[in-house]
């Protein structure tokens, strides 16, 4: 690897982890949205910051940008508290609007300098090792590098000094007002945090791909875990995974580095979304199956310890009487044997004590729907899954 | 930079808040104390009063039902006395002095639907909230409050469960953690919205009982409530609100047939066994 090579790769992985951050709690305050909105809005920012100092790099061009980012979620909130349209209305208002002014200002006046619409919605990755950042007269490295290492270092401090009042926030905006950690404070704090990484990293990956490195790691963290600190954990593994995979992906095609790593963070979303263990589909539809052959095995059950009278419980008018197909039948009875809840004697079937046991339980849980039965039954029922 | 700026004066604001509050004794020691004063009270969505001129004197040591129709405004006057949502008009003191200096006096249970049980935490970590009022912004939880978590646990029969993800509790689990993180705060005053809205019969009287042991110690406990027949069971003091105040006092002088038909509006009778 040369080090332009490792540069790039560097650069990607901060720029995912300085998004992954705001992006766990983006997902889970239900406003990925205005993160794309804020891409987009941005770029009267960059354009009239870019005016100014002639430098995309410039601390003022990613203050005015982040300006911008916070007018665009002001207004979206204005246009929605009016009640006149709904927040998702509000925010497809809003952001074309400011972007277009930021295309028509690049039209108008940027045709003589290096700045085009392609290079701030796409950004360009391979070209970040050449503006390098020069401190009397020494290469210290490239300069996006600096500048997103610098956001990453102030997001991860905000994260630790406010990690709890993020979570209480995100949580119960209720329960924080009423402590006195002002919601509005922090939602303000996370949508500067949201705005100041989005420009930080346009440069690199683009204002429009850097919404799938905040939105995708998390989504697929969400999928993963049930506990806040691990979900930021994953989101950063994933989106810095996500950054260097993507990266080799491009090599090896020849393609754009940050569409490689947003096509990289949808195939890693599309795994964990079918195989996540106890949220992916596959999981859901497996525990879906197996609860409607518990429920098959409970009726079954049911209905023997109902009726004493053998041609009730003969194996042939079984499946006439429940009025199931014969394979679902035949699963049933199959199962029931295995776990010795019933005998066969001639063709009729009876109820053993284990059985008769079961049925009772179970039905005590259905009625009462008393949580202390089903803890003392979920062992049983696991004896038939799998 | 703006961002920074109000949250140093914040931070500066509680800090002297803090401070008055350890130098000064913040309930008077008297008896027959107003805990909570509600003055000339209006609160307005868009323009439209949903509580109007609203006065209550709520004393020390009550256990309150507020009762009315929906959108009668009961949840919205405990939030305005929270501070969580901004009269358009009138004032509201706690033992004399404004909300925001006796925050630590006050612990508030929202309605169980407010947040997304979804949400990737643990039971215990939703009653350690509770103690983040007293730690103030940056400070994190240590072993003191853990253990305070714990201890509410316990109470509300819940420490098997601490660490279960909050959407695998059933309604009545979730109410019960809400309820211990009410009680880790160590309040004077417990507002409550809803507590039974969902909850069976067994987490019912588990949670009335905790609210009769907290009137027994003195406590303040005001419960937004929805089934009128056991007021007087429950209760002994009883608002009546349909956007302005109907009636407000002791159970046994004030639950009756007048009060109710004045607050829903129809004929209302309740049977009370005498």
């Amino acid at each position: 690897m040369s080090s332009a090579q490792i540069e790039i790769q560097l650069i990607a992985s901060l720029v995912a982890i300085a998004c992954a951050i705001p992006g766990t709690f983006l997902v889970l305050r239900k406003m990925a949205m205005i993160s794309d909105a804020i891409s987009h809005s941005i770029l009267p920012g960059i354009v009239v910051g870019f005016f100014i100092t002639q430098d995309l790099n410039s601390p003022l061009l990613i203050f005015l940008a982040a300006l911008t980012g916070i007018i665009t979620v002001v207004l979206v909130e204005y246009i929605q508290k009016t009640g006149l349209v709904k927040e998702d209305t509000a925010i497809g208002l809003v952001f074309p609007a400011l972007f277009s002014i930021g295309v028509i200002l690049i039209a108008k006046n940027a045709n003589d300098v290096h700045l085009d619409v392609d290079a701030v919605l796409l950004g360009e990755l391979a070209f970040a090792p050449f503006d390098r950042l020069l401190i009397s007269g020494v290469d210290v490295g490239p300069k996006s590098l600096w500048v997103i290492g610098i956001i990453l270092i102030i997001t991860i401090g905000l994260l630790l000094a406010f990690f709890k009042e993020l979570k209480v926030s995100t949580f119960d905006k209720g329960l924080a007002a009423s402590l006195g950690f002002s919601p509005a404070i922090i939602h303000y704090g996370l949508m500067s945090v949201s705005s100041v990484t989005t420009v930080g990293a346009f440069d690199a990956v683009g204002a429009i791909l850097v919404v799938a490195l905040m939105i995708a790691p998390a989504a697929t963290a969400y999928l993963l875990t049930t506990d806040l600190k691990k979900m930021l954990g994953l989101a950063i593994g994933f989106g810095v995974f996500s950054a260097i995979a993507g990266y080799w992906v491009a090599h090896w095609l020849d393609a754009s580095i940050a569409g490689s790593i947003t096509t990289v963070l949808g195939l890693l979303f599309l795994v964990v979304y079918l195989f996540a263990p106890s949220k992916g589909v596959i999981a859901v539809l497996y525990r879906e199956k197996q609860q409607r052959t518990e429920v098959s095995l409970l009726t079954f059950l049911l209905h023997l310890r109902n009726h004493s009278e053998e041609n009730e419980r003969h194996v042939n008018h079984l499946n006439e009487h429940i009025n199931w197909q014969k394979v679902r039948s035949k699963t049933v009875l199959e199962l029931a044997l295995k776990n010795n809840m019933i005998v066969i004697n001639n063709d009729i079937v009876s109820l053993t004590k284990k059985g008769t046991l079961f049925t009772t339980q179970a039905i005590d849980y259905i009625i009462t729907n008393e949580d202390s039965q089903i803890e003392g039954m979920k062992d049983d029922f696991f004896l038939f899954r799998g | 930079m703006i961002f920074w700026f109000v949250l140093y004066q914040d931070k500066m604001n509680r800090n002297k808040i803090m401070k008055e509050q350890t130098n000064k004794n913040k309930i008077p020691a008297s008896a027959g104390n107003i805990a909570v004063q509600v003055d000339d009270l209006t609160v307005a969505y868009n323009y439209k009063p949903v509580l109007w001129d609203i006065d209550l004197e709520i004393p020390e040591g009550v256990l309150m039902a507020i009762v009315g129709p929906n959108g009668a405004g009961k949840s919205t006057l405990i939030k305005s006395i929270l501070g969580i949502l901004k009269p358009i008009a009138g004032s509201v003191s706690i033992y004399g002095k404004s909300y925001k200096k006796q925050r630590s006096l006050v612990a508030y249970v929202p309605q169980k639907g407010s947040v997304d049980w979804d949400f990737p935490t643990t039971a215990l970590d939703v009653v350690m909230m509770g103690t983040y009022g007293s730690l103030g912004w940056i400070k994190r939880p240590r072993q003191k409050e853990k253990k305070a978590a714990l201890e509410a646990l316990e109470k509300v029969g819940m420490l098997p469960f601490k660490n279960r993800q909050i959407s695998q509790l059933s309604g009545g689990q979730q109410q019960r953690i809400f309820l211990a993180r009410a009680l880790v705060q160590n309040a004077s005053i417990y507002f409550m919205d809803e507590p039974f809205q969902g909850v069976d019969a067994t987490t019912e009287i588990a949670i009335i009982n905790i609210l009769k042991e907290l009137r027994k110690a003195r406590k303040t406990v005001i419960v937004v409530h929805h089934d009128l027949q056991t007021v007087p069971e429950y209760f002994d003091w009883v608002t009546f609100l349909n956007v302005k105040k109907i009636a407000t006092g002791p159970v046994k002088d004030i639950f009756n047939d007048d009060n109710l038909t004045k607050t829903y509006g129809i004929n209302y009778k309740v049977s009370i066994q005498e």
